[in-house]
């Protein structure tokens, strides 16, 4: 964020703030426009729907009766055990793997780091066939940690860690390791807590990515049991709700109201987060 | 600490993640190219050696070829549009605009939404007759028209959701970038008498190239990787008019279960992603200004 309190001399004064000012707020209508009319239908009574009337009376019951009509309570639950499992695994592994790249010097090193940054490019995302076969042979189709597993070893998380294990300074490794401490305890005590920063990051964008991924929970899973919130959601949208808007509008809107409401409270970190976690 | 115990330490940290990257991501490359060179295990007639039976087939099939150019009349209008806006919107919010907050967060929330859920959404935009979109056209005296169901607009419309997506997550890296261009070279453009198109073009613009590079990597992977949003709104429809490489992959996999054509389509779908590496690394990096 900007400190100086004084206009640069391209910064748009008077006249021209006020033009730039409407030409970037017709952008914003425009761009908030889908979600704003779902808004709308969602709190509103169905005959309502496609009718502006500001005195419409407003509803909540759009929410329950799309929250009674499919195992929702479920489907939340499992989203959130996926993203926690999903997230507590690439913590372990990634810090892992990320602290023998940054501080160990040891054979293969380089050609692991090469292996490891394939996955940039061929994501597991695009991996769906032979992935589905490899868990089929283990016998964990239709369960949660099915739909974790491909993601839990991250190449873009341990790139990440492992530029921030580097900045830290050599000196306190090795005071540590005078002080008696074991390989693990140094990276617990000295490693883990410095990058805190970036750990908050990482996290934030592992969890919006596992609660609105999609196609590959539509094929491993097939149960109710398994199903997370996107897949329940499609499932739900798909059959015989097709004219009413009104119940689809609340359950679109409840399945991302925790992402949403999560943005919208902390928006500096979330920004900062994604920023973080781009800028490589 | 001694060469050979920091190398076993060394290789421990790394075994779990090597070992699940190893199973669900390197595994699984390899087993794309063998299988697409097998046939389609069935009950009754087990998997065996074809060669290149099933890349002639692909060469033959018209919906690959369907979905080869959909995915690159895809790529080639989101790429460039959420590229586009987004640098657009990186500048207006790096103003000192009105009510600047609202702005930026209006134009990053669809970042933070799950894209199967906004589908849903736009389906509703769409819907012909009584949606939004149909309601303003009605207005402005337009005649009713199917988006999504004629063959014409459907794959537009399927882009413009994905435009729409994209465009503020890239956004923020722009931002990013525009505030760590030192304000000396602004007040140095000025002394010399630029204008700001002059400037934005001269100055910031080739500053912006790293964030660019960063970008343009990054949506050339999601337009062949973006495919949630076809579930809702057209599944691949009307005619296949809709269907992106991934999808079709989707479809031939787990719909029609010929996991052995389905690999030589992913086999594809990796020489692409492949193709992009090799761009990124061997000839945009070298001839990127990075400070």
């Amino acid at each position: 964020m900007r400190v100086a309190e004084t206009y640069g001399p391209y910064e748009p004064r008077g006249t021209g703030r006020l033009l730039e000012s409407i030409a970037a707020w017709m952008l914003a209508i425009l761009w908030i426009l889908p979600l704003a009319y779902a808004v709308w239908t969602a709190f509103h009574p169905p005959e309502f729907s496609v009718r502006f009337d500001p005195t419409a009376p407003l509803t909540f019951d759009n929410f329950t009766r799309a929250w009674s009509a499919a195992p929702f309570a479920r489907y939340f639950l499992n989203t959130i055990i996926l993203v926690a499992l999903v997230l507590a695994s690439q913590l372990v592994l990634c810090t892992l793997a990320a602290y023998a790249f940054a501080r160990y010097e040891f054979p293969g090193s380089s050609i692991a780091f090469a292996l490891v940054l394939a996955q940039l490019m061929i994501m597991p995302d695009v991996l769906i066939v032979e992935n589905y076969s490899t868990l089929n042979t283990l016998g964990l189709v239709d369960s949660i940690p099915a739909i974790a597993l491909p993601y839990v070893a991250s190449a873009f998380g341990i790139f990440l860690l492992r530029q921030t294990f580097k900045t830290v300074p050599k000196e306190l490794d090795d005071a540590a390791r005078v002080e008696g401490a074991s390989a693990l305890q140094t990276l617990l005590k000295v490693y883990v807590p410095l990058a805190k920063p970036v750990y908050l990051a990482y996290g934030l964008v592992s969890v919006s990515y596992h609660w609105n991924n999609f196609l590959w929970p539509l094929i491993i899973t097939s149960s109710v049991e398994s199903r997370p919130l996107t897949v329940g959601l499609q499932v739900f949208s798909s059959t015989d709700q097709g004219i009413d808007w009104a119940i689809i509008c609340a359950a679109t809107l409840m399945t991302s109201a925790p992402l949403l409401v999560g943005f919208l409270l902390f928006q500096r970190q979330f920004v900062q987060s994604f920023m973080r976690a781009g800028i490589r | 600490m001694k060469r050979s115990a920091a190398a076993i330490h060394g290789w421990l940290l790394l075994l779990p993640a090597m070992a699940i990257l190893a199973l669900f991501t390197h595994w699984p490359a390899f087993a794309t190219l063998v299988d697409s060179f097998y046939s389609t295990p069935r009950p009754r007639r087990p998997q065996k050696f074809v060669g290149l039976d099933n890349y002639g087939y692909l060469l033959s099939d018209p919906v690959f070829w369907q979905a080869v150019s959909n995915n690159l009349w895809f790529a080639a209008w989101t790429i460039p549009a959420s590229i586009g806006l987004a640098m657009l919107m990186a500048v207006l919010v790096n103003d000192r605009i009105f009510a600047r907050g609202f702005v930026r967060m209006a134009y990053f929330t669809p970042t933070v939404l799950p894209m199967i859920a906004v589908a849903n959404i736009w389906l509703f935009f769409y819907t012909p007759q009584y949606g939004l979109l149909e309601q303003i056209l009605g207005l402005l005296g337009f005649p009713s028209h199917n988006w999504l169901g004629s063959k014409d607009t459907a794959l537009a419309a399927v882009t413009m959701v994905a435009i729409w997506k994209e465009a503020g997550f890239f956004m923020i890296f722009y931002l990013a970038a525009l505030q760590q261009i030192p304000p000396n070279l602004s007040e140095a453009a000025a002394l010399e008498g630029a204008s700001r198109w002059t400037f934005f073009r001269r100055v910031q613009f080739p500053l912006l190239m790293p964030t660019t590079l960063f970008v343009l990597i990054n949506a050339v992977i999601n337009a062949f990787r973006m495919v949630d949003h076809l579930f809702v709104l057209t599944r691949g429809g009307p005619d296949n008019a809709t269907t992106l490489l991934l999808y079709y992959i989707y479809e031939v996999g787990f719909s029609f279960w010929d996991t052995a054509y389905a690999a030589s389509l992913t086999a594809v779908l990796l020489a692409v992603l492949a193709f992009t590496a090799l761009v990124q690394y061997g000839v945009l990096e070298k001839r990127i200004h990075y400070r």
